[in-house]
């Protein structure tokens, strides 16, 4: 239940801005790969790509080819909808749906399109899902309270158990640790090392501890200036990345050099 | 021994300066008031005037006594405070004015037996002139009119409400704004400053171009009340569909929910209970609508329960007839008395509505206890 990403000169473009430019990089299935960069260097512009989110901003398009397992995401005829189904996604701020009760939340991708579960099916799921995001002996006893009840990283991770829910191949993660207390971060990075046995995890990150802890490969964004386009650096195993980089901007930055 | 410091108990620290006392608003209040109605015994005492006088007095003495023992900043922290606290009043005058005529004049109308069971059917003058004359209850009431004003208004409301929410939909979800939106949102803006009146006239125009002339039944009315109603629900469901966080629409999206499910099940039931409030204070502000209703629904003496057929009696044009064409042109105080009776509980029904308005919302509201 998990794929492998291999992205072609891949352009995105605001309008007539060139956002990311001439992006090639290949995910492996059952791995976690972290994006790491300053902040507006088109890591996360480049991470919505992956499963057509960007296409929610107003404007936002993208060149070149994005593949899972071969087949093109930006093909003729392709659904932004199933892609996103395949593709799951977690968010910066934690953002339940704040009508839905902790259960409902993590059912809300079945729920919502309208898809038939029997109340049997429906607990399985909903005990696996959080099971599988740490949660489950939290919240068990109040299954039907609101989500935004929960803590900040009891959110977090309510979202990741609802990404889960719809069983993706692919879980993309757009900083989401930046929320949270040193302890929920402890939980949902250990939570990310379990889940890359089932998924491919990728995962943008400000701390870059946080990239060299969880991630096998970590690729380096970097931007050569306001109003230019965010490049890929470097990318490759994480000891490398953190140890041994090959290019001279990526060793000032994740030695704290940088500028 | 401890050598803790003790503190400083004299009058003057370098950090106190002087202070007014405590009882000191109470004492200037009560000097501006002798002082004021001394003043206004002069030129000729009334009730208005002395009020008038003696806040002027209170300020100008609370100002002056703080300037003189705290300094300026506090006087002019006094004077802003009397200078808010006087708008306030006066803003609150006509309101309680008004709540107080009501009632007083109301009340007896209200509380005459059959006012809100009866209609006027078969109520003469003579009846009216019978009340005066000789002391007999005053007879007929508003139910027809009750009636008249809960059918069209909740015709208007049926009409108003789909229109109302799809377009604020179409806006905040769709329109991107674009031309197309932004020329919606300038003429919901026209739509809202559409004088009563006219809004009635083009309803009338309406229905003698479709139906035939001279078509006055309660739909006629109600879609004139549509035509006020529409850019108020737009304006008020608008705003809360944008204020519903984009975090939540994506967050649906990234399941691969689609679109039109997220604003039908994410989106919507996180606004509804701003959209459901802001219906409910469209209807208080239709309800009393007077000229459309004149000019669309006719006047009706009795009960009319088709709003497709016939004229159809509302409290507003009640009031008016009542007021105007007295049943009795002789003895014009019974229908006065049904009038006021019918004003009162018009406001009863604005107020419920607006209660009902924060009801709905705190029932709706997304809970977040733990």
């Amino acid at each position: 239940m998990s794929k492998r990403i291999d992205v072609k000169d891949l352009n995105v473009y605001y309008g007539d801005f060139l956002a990311v430019e001439d992006i090639s990089i290949n995910i492996e299935a059952k791995s976690v790969t972290a994006f790491i960069g300053p902040s507006g260097c088109g890591k996360s512009t480049f991470l919505r790509t992956l499963n057509r989110m960007h296409e929610v901003l107003p404007g936002a398009r993208v060149e070149g080819e994005v593949l899972m397992d071969g087949e093109n995401l930006y093909g003729p005829g392709v659904d932004p909808v199933t892609v996103r189904s395949q593709i799951g996604m977690v968010f910066q701020r934690p953002n339940p749906f704040p009508t839905m009760s902790i259960r409902d939340n993590v059912l809300a991708g079945v729920k919502l399109n309208n898809k038939k579960i029997s109340k049997g099916e429906a607990d399985v799921l909903v005990e696996r899902s959080l099971q599988s995001a740490n949660l489950w002996n939290e919240v068990k006893d109040r299954l039907e309270k609101p989500g935004s009840g929960l803590s900040g990283g009891q959110q977090q991770r309510l979202c990741i158990a609802r990404a889960i829910a719809v069983e993706p191949q692919v879980i993309l993660m757009d900083e989401p640790c930046s929320a949270l207390d040193p302890i929920s971060t402890l939980a949902i990075e250990d939570l990310i090392n379990d889940l890359k046995d089932q998924y491919t995890v990728v995962i943008v990150t400000h701390n870059m501890q946080q990239a060299a802890r969880v991630s096998d490969k970590t690729a380096f964004f970097n931007i050569a200036g306001t109003g230019k386009p965010g490049k890929l650096i470097e990318y490759g195993n994480t000891q490398n990345i953190f140890s041994n980089p090959t290019v001279k901007a990526t060793e000032d930055y994740v030695s704290g050099r940088f500028g | 021994m401890s050598s803790t410091l003790t503190p400083v108990r004299s009058k003057r620290s370098a950090l106190t300066k002087g202070q007014l006392p405590a009882f000191a608003p109470y004492v200037v209040l009560a000097l501006a008031l002798i002082v004021g109605a001394a003043i206004l015994a002069l030129v000729g005492f009334n009730a208005f005037g002395w009020g008038i006088v003696s806040a002027i007095l209170f300020a100008a003495g609370l100002v002056g006594w703080s300037a003189v023992v705290e300094g300026s900043r506090k006087a002019k922290d006094k004077l802003a405070t009397c200078l808010v606290v006087g708008s306030f009043l006066i803003a609150l005058l006509p309101l309680i004015s008004v709540i107080w005529t009501v009632l007083v004049n109301g009340v007896p109308g209200l509380i005459a037996p059959g006012f809100l069971t009866s209609s006027m059917n078969g109520v003469t003058g003579v009846y009216d002139n019978r009340a005066v004359e000789d002391g007999a209850p005053v007879v007929g009431g508003i139910y027809h009119a009750l009636l008249g004003t809960i059918q069209i208004t909740l015709v208007a409301t049926v009409i108003s409400v789909p229109v109302g929410l799809l377009t604020a939909i179409y806006l905040v979800e769709y329109g991107n704004d674009g031309r197309l939106a932004r020329a919606i949102t300038f003429f919901v803006d026209v739509m809202t400053g559409i004088p009563s009146i006219v809004a009635g006239l083009f309803a009338a125009a309406f229905f003698f171009a479709v139906v035939g002339p001279g078509t006055k039944t309660g739909a006629v009315a109600a879609v004139a009340l549509s035509v006020l109603m529409i850019p108020v629900v737009v304006r008020s469901s608008e705003e809360m569909l944008k204020i519903v966080p984009n975090e939540l629409r994506e967050a649906a999206y990234a399941l691969g929910v689609r679109k039109w499910r997220t604003i039908l099940k994410v989106v919507i039931p996180t606004a509804i209970s701003g959209i459901a409030s802001g219906v409910t204070l469209a209807i208080a502000r239709v309800i009393g609508e007077t000229a459309p209703i004149l000019v669309t629904a006719g006047f009706a003496t009795s009960i009319n329960n088709n709003v497709f057929g016939g004229w159809i009696a509302s409290l507003p044009t009640f009031i008016y007839t009542q007021i105007l064409n007295p049943t009795s042109p002789a003895n014009p105080d019974p229908s006065s008395q049904r009038a006021w009776g019918a004003a009162l509980v018009l406001i009863i029904l604005v107020m419920v509505l607006n209660l009902g308005a924060r009801l709905i919302a705190r029932i709706f509201a997304p809970k977040s206890g733990r």
